[in-house]
């Protein structure tokens, strides 16, 4: 009986094995506990249901998803210092992780900052960006847009679930097999990550789906494809990449789940599995998957630098093309994660060389985002700061990319800390910096208030310096052949440099406070921060036209556009924010519980899947699919904002926009900015 | 409702049903090839290939609307696109493990 109802679950699920594990369960439990004490102080559950859990506006469902990310950003983050202290003590020594608890760490930590951090970030920065860049009312599917964000949540929910009962898989973020097989994994670690996983590709996939129907059904009358912000166009490459590269992650974690239940052999060492199409298929997805992440902040700087720059992005088309090609390229590499896995030396040269074929398009953006700086009217913003930062660090991670490409090279230095180095040198100027200088150049845009400067920029100078600090001496350890996930080692030349990257990562931490801080001053400081007019930083681009906030249905009248950086021609001609003669009744999509039912029921069903409680999958899977069956029965969708209060609404903002004074550039920073910035001679 | 939609929706109808006609017949085929055992292993093989390539095809044809008409040369392009990476993938696939599989034998 307790077997039909809990299924494999019990008291020793509960993480009383060792105090770091008790410890960090009670921070999830406690952390939960006071979210929901103060949404009740606040008296906002009604406001947390109606205005944000049902609602469909890709605003806050863009802004729901950047939530996840930076929760489970703080998450991944602690660990990193923990695996950091770990290491550096850990000369001849045990240290205080054991190895199997070490083994969860790098584990979840990769999993989160690839899936539950990056991925949420930057698809929620696109959903608050993109449909304001190409003037669209939301996306082509906001329910489904709304499900995607259900499933994401559910898989970091998941994650979260995993730290207070029960653990999580030991196999690294690739999750390979045979390790991760029944016979060598026999916990329920490698189910949590195989349902996590599935449940967010799904919505990944979906969102792919839905970003590019969007570009392409929904751009306003008259902006053709060349005629988009470069961010629209990493948005596109990315939706193409998200649409080809989930499904393998998605067949390859089914197929490993197939042979932990059903007994299959697809990847197993005996009765013909082959663990070698399990890494082909994982890496199918993940190089593209390294694309994913990255183009995004190609994109954001290609607008923040364009932007600080006071001109035009240089060379908007060799841009264009660089991105789709490295987008295609992104298909032909996939090997280069496995040189050293016994295909001959012909086949690791072709991909050898297509590898470093990717450097020729990533070296034409970096020229373009320097000519664009070139004579330009630099404002030294946030964004900026990241943005400079960025070309010189990533460079850097590129050229230990290229050395990589070079299988003889990679022989010596593969599993090492070269590669983690290498990784987090990439990802974290290439991806990171990225998001973080989008959620401080569109914040002001989302919340009508900038975020405070002068935090900023501690915020800018700890994770800078906390990544140069954490992650140069990797190279050096790495080349000295420091193998990676190593919970102890025996070399005492390492020891120095271990120590070193433990202050980047007590830096890096700095900055997870400091943005706390940030955020807190900022929003006790909103009233002076405020940007009512919505311009903030002189922009270019279509999102820059219109309130900040921006009202529910964004465009009062869908603009017309004929020209690259239209909204920027327009304020050059004092032919910006016209009132429009009429206004018209507008159609929204109206809110709806089904991606919350979604959420709640994919978690269900993940966690039933995990500990085999068979009346819960069932019963997971049929709300699941029953909610979106019954949904399409629903003929209601969409209310209409009529008329008259669209027009109070806009010419009161009008009004605002009349009576504010033009700033200079140079008072950009300052309390002065309400939004509406003068065109520098 | 006008004639010209009662219509419209009735050469719809006709085609969806058309496609699934098709679509049952193409997948009745290698079903019963393999359940009757009437045809010598690789023959087999080729007419489950076979069936399967022109079952796409109805698929795009019948149920997604994709011919080769103007108005569809976007659709067309991705479509392309498509198999582009498929081939990418599947091909570079069996090059990668069969070449493994060599190296061990
Ligand atoms: C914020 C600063 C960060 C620090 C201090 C940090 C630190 C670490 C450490 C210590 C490891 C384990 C290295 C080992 O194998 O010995 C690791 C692994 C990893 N990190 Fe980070 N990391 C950071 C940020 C990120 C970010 C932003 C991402 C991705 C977006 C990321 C993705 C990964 C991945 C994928 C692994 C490999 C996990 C595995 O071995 O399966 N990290 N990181
Ligand atoms: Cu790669």
């Amino acid at each position: 009986m307790r077997h039909f109802l809990l299924g494999s679950l019990g008291y020793d699920a509960l993480p009383f094995y060792s105090l770091i594990a008790t410890f960090a369960a009670s921070i999830v439990v406690l952390g939960a506990l006071a979210v929901l004490v103060f949404v009740t102080w606040l008296k906002g559950w009604r406001a947390l249901w109606s205005d944000w859990l049902t609602s469909v506006d890709h605003k806050k469902i863009g802004i729901m998803y950047v939530v996840v990310s930076f929760v489970m950003l703080a998450r991944a983050v602690v660990e990193a210092v923990v695996m950091r202290s770990q290491q550096a003590v850990a000369y001849q020594n045990p240290g205080f992780i054991p190895p199997e608890h070490f083994a969860q760490l790098f584990t979840t930590h990769g999993t989160i900052m690839i899936f539950f951090m990056a991925m949420p970030f930057l698809i929620g920065i696109y959903n608050f960006v993109l449909p304001l860049q190409i003037g669209a009312r939301d996306v082509s599917f906001p329910v489904m847009n709304s499900i995607s964000l259900g499933l994401t949540s559910a898989g970091a929910v998941l994650l979260m679930i995993s730290l207070c009962i029960g653990k999580f898989s030991t196999g690294g973020w690739t999750g390979y097999p045979p390790y991760t097989e029944l016979s060598f994994s026999p916990g329920v670690g490698v189910d949590y990550w195989i349902w996590a996983l599935t449940l967010s590709s799904v919505g990944n996939t979906m969102t792919g789906i839905n970003f590019a129907v969007t570009i392409y059904k929904k751009r306003a009358p008259g902006m053709t494809l060349f005629r988009m912000p470069l961010f629209a166009w990493t948005a596109l490459c990315i939706s193409i990449l998200m649409i080809f590269a989930m499904p393998p992650l998605t067949v390859a974690t089914l197929m490993l789940a197939m042979d932990r239940y059903l007994d299959m052999h697809f990847f197993t060492n005996e009765l013909g599995g082959n663990m070698m199409n399990y890494i082909n298929m994982f890496w199918l997805f993940g190089h593209p998957e390294v694309y994913i992440l990255i183009l995004p902040a190609f994109g954001v700087y290609s607008e923040t630098i364009a932007t600080f720059s006071n001109k035009r992005l240089y060379g908007y088309t060799s841009l264009v093309w660089a991105t789709v090609s490295i987008a295609v390229l992104s298909f032909t590499v996939w090997l280069h994660h496995f040189f050293t896995m016994g295909q001959d030396g012909n086949v690791n040269a072709v991909f050898g060389i297509a590898t470093m074929l990717i450097a020729i398009p990533t070296g034409v953006k970096v020229y373009d985002w320097l000519l664009t700086m070139a004579r330009g009217r630099i404002r030294v913003s946030v964004p900026m700061l990241y943005a400079c930062a960025f070309m010189m660090l990533f460079v850097v991670g590129g050229a230990t990319g290229v050395m990589l490409a070079n299988p003889g090279f990679d022989y010596q230095v593969h599993n090492t800390l070269f590669l983690v180095a290498h990784f987090h040198n990439m990802l974290i100027p290439g991806l990171l910096f990225g998001m973080l200088s989008a959620y401080h150049y569109w914040f002001p845009k989302a919340f009508g208030f900038r975020l405070h400067e002068g935090w900023g920029r501690i915020v800018f100078g700890c994770w800078v310096g906390g990544f140069i600090l954490a992650f140069m001496p990797l190279y050096i350890v790495g080349a000295l052949g420091m193998p990676r996930r190593s919970q102890e080692f025996f070399e005492a030349v390492y020891r120095p440099y271990l120590w070193v990257a433990l202050c980047g990562a007590f830096l890096v931490l700095g900055a997870l406070v400091s943005m706390v801080i940030q955020l807190w001053t900022s929003i006790k400081n909103r009233k002076a921060l405020a940007v009512p007019v919505g311009d903030p930083w002189n922009g270019r681009t279509l999102e820059w036209s219109i309130a900040a906030p921006p009202p529910e249905y964004n465009f009062a009248l869908i603009p017309k556009i004929d020209c690259v950086d239209a909204f920027h021609e327009a304020k050059k001609h004092r032919d910006a924010w016209r009132a429009p003669e009429h206004y018209f009744d507008i159609e929204l999509p109206s809110n709806t519980p089904v991606g919350f039912v979604c959420c709640v029921a994919g978690g269900v069903f993940g966690f039933a899947l995990t500990w085999h409680i068979w009346w819960a999958v069932i019963l997971g899977a049929a709300v699941f699919f029953g909610a979106i069956i019954l949904r399409s029965f629903n003929r209601n969708t969409t209310y209409i904002v009529p008329a008259s209060e669209i027009r109070e609404n806009e010419e009161r903002w009008l009004l605002t926009l009349r009576e504010t004074a033009f700033i200079d550039n140079d008072a950009m920073f300052t309390t002065a900015n309400n939004g509406l910035v003068k065109e520098p001679i | 409702m006008s004639d010209h939609h009662e219509a419209e929706r009735r050469q719809e109808l006709h085609g969806y049903v058309i496609g699934l006609i098709l679509a049952v017949v193409l997948s009745a085929l290698p079903f019963g090839g393999v359940m009757l055992g009437l045809l010598p292993k690789t023959s087999l093989l080729w007419l489950i290939a076979i069936a399967a390539l022109c079952q796409v095809i109805v698929h795009f044809r019948f149920f997604l609307h994709i011919d080769l008409s103007r108005s569809h040369r976007d659709d067309l392009q991705l479509i392309l696109f498509s198999l582009l990476i498929v081939a990418l993938m599947v091909g570079g696939t069996l090059w990668v493990l069969s070449n493994q599989r060599h190296m061990m034998g």
